[in-house]
């Protein structure tokens, strides 16, 4: 059986997606206003042929310097009595005409050597960027003199020297793209595939730095214009009789006093055209540029918003819980569409008890993790239900100042990449010195003094020493047992450690667990763990909460979890993990995939892939059942214990 | 059976290293350290190591997208090395290899059908309509509709992505796939419905496999024969099975036991100060002394060499105080 369902259908995608793009464009409304001046301009100057325009070259002494708005003569004469009007229309169009060829020749070759000295890299890429490092090294607008001056004043050489003098631009900037790429993986699988390198830079490197080249493309032209401006204004350019934007300004100047409208008409229609340029130049940019995309437009706050349509009915915390989540709902709004991350957790976590939350990615684990201190980024993300209770204390009513307070003094992270968790220009001893002075007031000394127990408690050999590392100096598992003490510096409570072993080697993850494990006891501190891998959960965890769709499907005690699965998902996720020592088992896969969390289907959302599933299953939520004492499955046909046994 | 596809001759590779302008020397790290091994066509060699023992580097060299700095590899009786520099379309014709991310291994601007022809088209020749029924039954291989050949790699999940990769390695219809840790980056669920398909190819197209992989479940899972890495050296290679119950080099213990299985409790751990040694100095003798509880003064002065198990002529270690049957 094949599968056929993607995460999307195909076609009708990439055409929303250009459709969307164009929508975002619209969105920003100085972009838009750019745009509609652009088109304007751009179909007037197209169209300057078929206008009833007078012959802008056609010089009438006797008419000279005429007024604005006189007759025949909408913006009036110049001083040879030419039609201003006539000139800036036919003037507009050879300014942009250069402008873009310039443009299009700085970015065809400056894409070009980018492009090879990046996938090359080496001697090649050295040569080319010290040769573009020359070029950028004179004054702009003295090397296009000197290229003027050695070919000869005109509007063609004008082009050549503004072209010439932004290839840097582009090189430099598509160089860092290209270099980046080529270091990707599908570029060895290209070579693997048998592509020749030109065929690779071209059909794999190029459309990939494609937007970036219509960025700066799109940001330069506006300059180009300018610089054609300048040149010709400076008589370099445009060659009498011919009229382009510069020119006009340059003649304009003589009588500047005198008849100021024949200096300002260019000057305006200059600026007009290359502000309505760069305000679409940035909004292009906005919308291609893939880091502003993913959102770093819309800035996310400190906290998660709380805007809670459910509460739980009892707030009364759990007789031992540290932690007590209850009915946990977390959403992310994007684009119109509601992604249900979290729909409805418990969670409750003791005093110096593990609780292991598994799932598969996308299950909602990380989320329901980091919505309990507001970690969750808004936007998009809301808590829109349930409550976090800390030792009582409901922690999403709490004050934005209670829970900054909270953050790293009761409840302290550790997650599962520690190399970007930790930052890279402070050593380790002044981040530790920085989270532990952040909650209490000691002195420098002091505060160095328990960094430096801490790092002994987490057992790091020599950790004087080691206070002055810095992290990039130090091995993952070191990483992390500096994280892990960060995370104890202000006896936490609880620790939410998200993966915090997936990064790092069997045996160094050995250490990490059984560090964890040996500190909750010592200090009586409650983790809540989150991993997908329930070898990790049986060395560490005391109770399990197993989580699918958004939703605790099922909890209990490790032992009793792994060895008699009652949900369904349980029994077929361990079923899928292979164990060691057992060679000869064949995987039990888990056909089909996980809902998606923005279109969950009614009832159990395991029901399409369960074997047991019936109508009933379908038809509405199905709720959790208490099996024993801190047992309980979401489903209507637990697994019975020979059933969980086959 | 029991023929002998790749020969791995005493391959090392050293990074960096060379002298500067001036003629001082320049920090080389040796990532492989003299690797021997023969791999048998039709048979599943499975490379264990913890990050940074050069299991990645002897993937690449295999494949020609790195070369060894010196040793030799043959090929079927043909030297690898020079084969890869001569015409790395031969080679990428019989050795194929399949990445760790499967979405970074593809490129997100070109659809599926563009990604699976390639090879067909730059390694073997061949035409549209060929290319069209061979490209189909790939997706079939796997397991995958082929309504998907027309859309973009972003659209697939992570397990979905791993079986094109694999279906791109299998077009050019090779004899040996390099599978550098093809699940580690997929859930449990995804990764048994990848480890399966693997399996059901091998049969189906009589491949050989070089499974590399950190995680020792599956290694074992998969595997007729494990080599185990430590610091750019074979510590250990044999019959899986033998290997797995009967380890004979204390590293092959260590990782054992440090492994985490469902309903066991992790047993002896090691000291935080065992760490592995630097590459930029690589002590003398054996490089896992300093981590090794049965260390001698003989395993500081001298190397261990790859020896064979006196009961098992195909279960060799490199130390000079190995475990015995029972312990």
């Amino acid at each position: 059986m094949a599968e056929t369902t993607a995460l999307s259908s195909g076609s009708k995608r990439s055409v929303g997606n250009r459709q969307s793009n164009l929508r975002l464009l619209m969105n920003n409304r100085l972009a838009a206003g750019g745009l509609v001046i652009l088109v304007a301009v751009v179909l007037i100057a197209l169209a300057a042929p078929i206008l009833p325009l007078a012959d802008p070259d056609v010089t009438d002494p006797v008419n000279r310097l005429l007024p604005a708005f006189s007759e025949g003569h909408l913006l009036g004469t110049d001083e040879l009595g030419r039609d201003l009007l006539s000139r800036l229309i036919w003037g507009t169009r050879v300014s942009l005409a250069v402008g873009l060829s310039a443009t299009v020749i700085a970015a065809f070759l400056g894409s070009l050597i980018g492009l090879v000295a990046g996938y090359a890299g080496g001697r090649t890429d050295a040569i080319l960027m010290r040769g573009i490092d020359m070029v950028m090294a004179f004054p702009y607008i003295l090397l296009a003199l000197a290229i003027v001056a050695v070919l000869g004043p005109g509007l063609l050489n004008a082009l050549y020297a503004i072209a010439v003098v932004n290839i840097p631009f582009f090189a430099r900037n598509i160089r860092g793209m290209a270099l980046g790429l080529s270091r990707r993986e599908f570029v060895d699988a290209a070579r693997l595939s048998g592509m020749s390198h030109v065929r690779i830079l071209f059909g794999e490197v190029l459309p990939n730095v494609l937007p970036v080249i219509i960025i700066t493309m799109s940001t330069t032209i506006g300059w180009m214009i300018l610089e054609t401006a300048g040149l010709s204004f400076l008589g370099l350019g445009a060659q009498p009789p011919q009229a382009d934007l510069g020119s006009m300004l340059g003649q304009g100047r003589k009588v500047l006093f005198t008849n100021p409208h024949v200096s300002i008409i260019p000057g305006l229609m200059i600026f007009v055209l290359v502000m309505s340029i760069n305000l679409l130049g940035d909004g292009v940019r906005d919308v291609l540029d893939p880091r502003l995309k993913s959102g770093s437009l819309t800035r996310p706050v400190a906290r998660t918003a709380v805007e809670r349509a459910v509460m739980p009915g009892d707030l009364t915390p759990h007789r031992d819980a540290i932690l007590d989540v209850r009915d946990l709902r977390t959403e992310f709004r994007i684009g119109g569409e509601i992604y249900k991350a979290v729909g409805g957790v418990d969670l409750r976590v003791g005093k110096g008890e593990c609780l292991g939350v598994v799932g598969e990615s996308g299950s909602g684990k990380s989320v329901s993790a980091m919505s309990i201190m507001g970690l969750a980024p808004t936007p998009p993300g809301r808590i829109v239900g349930g409550v976090a209770l800390l030792d009582g204390e409901d922690l999403f009513s709490a004050s934005d100042e209670r829970i900054r307070m909270l953050r790293g003094l009761s409840v302290s992270h550790v997650f599962q990449d520690p190399l970007s968790t930790l930052h890279p220009l402070f050593t380790v001893g002044n981040q530790l010195v920085e989270a532990i002075q952040a909650h209490s007031r000691m002195t420098g000394s002091e505060a160095r003094k328990k960094a430096e127990a801490l790092l002994r408690m987490v057992r790091i050999p020599n950790p004087a020493e080691r206070l002055k590392a810095y992290p990039h100096e130090l091995s993952g598992g070191m990483r992390q047992r500096v994280c892990i003490a960060m995370a104890l510096a202000n006896d936490a409570d609880v620790i939410i450690a998200d993966e915090p072993t997936t990064a790092l080697d069997v045996t160094v993850q050995a250490q990490i667990l059984s560090l964890l494990d040996r500190l909750r006891k010592d200090n009586d501190t409650g983790i809540l763990f989150i991993t997908h891998d329930f070898g990790v959960v049986s060395a560490i965890c005391d109770r399990v909460a197993v989580m699918y769709a958004g939703k605790v499907v099922e909890t209990g005690a490790t032992e009793e979890i792994l060895s008699q699965p009652a949900h369904p998902y349980t029994a077929k996720l361990i079923q899928c993990v292979p164990v060691l020592g057992e060679p000869e088992r064949r995987f039990g896969a888990i056909s089909g995939r996980p809902p998606v969390v923005n279109r969950l289907p009614d009832g159990c959302a395991f029901a399409p892939r369960c074997q047991k599933a019936t109508d009933e299953c379908r038809k509405t939520e199905i709720a959790m059942t208490e099996l024993s004492d801190g047992r309980a499955v979401r489903c209507i046909h637990p697994l019975s214990a020979r059933e969980a046994a086959a | 059976m029991s023929e002998t596809l790749l020969k791995i001759d005493a391959a090392e590779r050293i990074f960096g290293g060379g002298k500067t302008l001036f003629g001082s020397p320049l920090p080389a790290v040796h990532a492989l350290r003299g690797v021997s091994i023969e791999v048998q066509r039709g048979e599943t060699l499975g490379i264990v190591g913890e990050s940074g023992c050069g299991k990645s580097t002897l993937a690449r060299i295999l494949v020609g997208l790195d070369q060894p700095t010196c040793g030799a590899i043959t090929y079927d009786g043909e030297d690898l090395c020079a084969l890869a520099r001569a015409d790395g379309r031969q080679l990428a014709r019989k050795i194929q290899y399949v990445f760790q991310d499967p979405l970074a291994s593809l490129n997100p601007r070109k659809t599926i059908r563009a990604i699976l022809e390639a090879p067909l088209v730059h390694l073997l020749g061949m035409d549209k309509p060929a290319r069209q029924s061979r490209v189909e039954e790939l997706m079939q291989a796997v397991n995958l509709a082929p309504e998907f050949l027309e859309r973009y790699p972003h659209e697939f999940s992570g397990g979905q992505a791993q079986r094109i990769g694999i279906a791109r390695a299998l077009a050019a219809d090779p004899e040996l796939i390099v599978l550098d840790e093809p699940v580690s980056a997929l859930d449990v669920s995804v990764q048994a419905q990848v480890l399966n398909i693997l399996d059901d190819l091998k049969q189906r197209f009589n491949l050989t496999y070089l499974f590399i992989s950190h995680d020792l479940s599956v290694v074992e899972s998969v595997s007729d024969r494990v080599a185990v890495l430590y610091f750019g050296k074979l510590a250990e290679v044999g019959p899986a099975r033998s290997v797995f119950s009967a380890p004979r080099h204390p590293y092959t213990h260590l990782l054992l036991q440090s492994a985490p299985a469902p309903g066991r409790k992790p047993t002896a751990v090691e000291n935080a100060e065992t760490e592995l040694p630097d590459p930029y100095n690589p002590p003398p003798g054996c490089a896992f002394h300093a981590r090794c509880p049965r260390r001698s003064n003989l395993c500081l002065q001298s190397e261990p060499p790859l020896e064979p198990s006196p009961i098992d002529d195909r279960h060799f270690a490199a130390c000079h105080h190995p475990h015995g049957r029972t312990s």
